[in-house]
């Protein structure tokens, strides 16, 4: 019997998550304490700290795909990004906070990825949220060492030639890529390249693609 | 400018990968000093450090394991982690 199987499936097939009935961890009981305490006294309101929250759900990946339009549209912009990619993307107008960012420029000879085997590292403050393999235990770990295997799990495959580049956000740097432009996207405008930008061709694991 | 990394295991909050101790790389570019982790993760004064980027051969860092020896892995690494290798 294709149900017939001891837990429900959900209408897509799929088991329905547990609920979280679990008792709260020390952290979250100490997180819970920290901002009670700090709008009981007066200095942050609950709406501040929900206008905070989505100050930051709502950076996303299109705002380093602007960077990425505008560096293969500009030729003088390019430059300012490789030689200091945290002035040059003030210089756009997004607030990336105290974030030291390098871009990194992917061409026919090298093709660079990002991770970050130590934690999650990642340029929140432009890409917004990792994505959650970005910060498994396996990416990190297989980034470094069979980079070329994970990326063709990616659907990437180099020809030997192609140097690749892994870059491990081991410190204090945030790390952007500038992906190699399409032959097919020349031409376009800034406002349409935006579209071909995908967060993935951004950490290395994606190239740009049309828009669907 | 060749540099090995220190191939040493201290405890605490350490931001030196240990797959890349006692590794030998060349000097991409320094990135500036940034307050040492060691001493900041624990709320001691930290003392300004130079941060370099290195850059690894993968033939030098996984030996034949390597999928690609020419391929490369760069990672941030504090100066007092690194000591300089004369040219040979």
């Amino acid at each position: 019997m294709p149900h017939d199987h001891h837990e429900p499936l959900s209408p897509s097939g799929h088991p329905y998550r547990a609920d979280d009935d679990r008792d709260l961890t020390y952290w979250q009981v100490m997180e819970i304490a920290v901002r009670e305490l700090l709008i009981e006294k007066g200095h942050v309101s609950a709406t501040q700290i929900q206008d905070q929250i989505n100050t930051m759900d709502a950076r996303s990946p299109a705002n380093g795909a602007r960077l990425v339009a505008k560096a293969w549209t500009d030729p003088a912009f390019k430059y300012a990004l490789i030689e200091d990619a945290s002035q040059a993307s003030r210089e756009m107008g997004f607030d990336i906070g105290p974030m030291h960012l390098i871009a990194l420029e992917n061409t026919e000879k090298v093709h660079n990825v990002i991770v970050c085997t130590l934690c999650s590292c990642y340029p929140r403050n432009l890409l917004g949220l990792p994505p959650d393999w970005y910060k498994s235990r396996a990416y990190r770990s297989r980034a470094v060492v069979e980079p070329r295997k994970v990326l063709s799990e990616f659907g990437l495959e180099f020809n030997q030639k192609i140097q690749i580049r892994v870059h491990d956000s081991t410190a204090d740097m945030r790390y952007i890529i500038l992906p190699y432009q399409p032959a097919e996207s020349v031409g376009l405008s800034e406002a349409e390249l935006a579209n071909w930008v995908t967060r993935d061709s951004m950490i290395g694991v994606g190239l740009p693609r049309p828009p669907a | 400018m060749k540099v090995r990394v220190l191939s040493q295991w201290p405890p605490g909050h350490v931001r030196t990968p240990g797959y890349l101790r006692g590794k030998v790389g060349t000097i991409e570019r320094s990135v500036g000093t940034f307050n040492n982790p060691e001493q900041n993760a624990y709320r001691l004064t930290p003392t300004k450090n130079r941060l370099l980027r290195v850059r690894f051969r993968m033939s030098e860092v996984w030996g034949p394991r390597a999928e690609n020896p020419d391929d490369v892995v760069e990672a941030e690494i504090y100066e007092h982690w690194l000591e300089p290798l004369n040219a040979s």
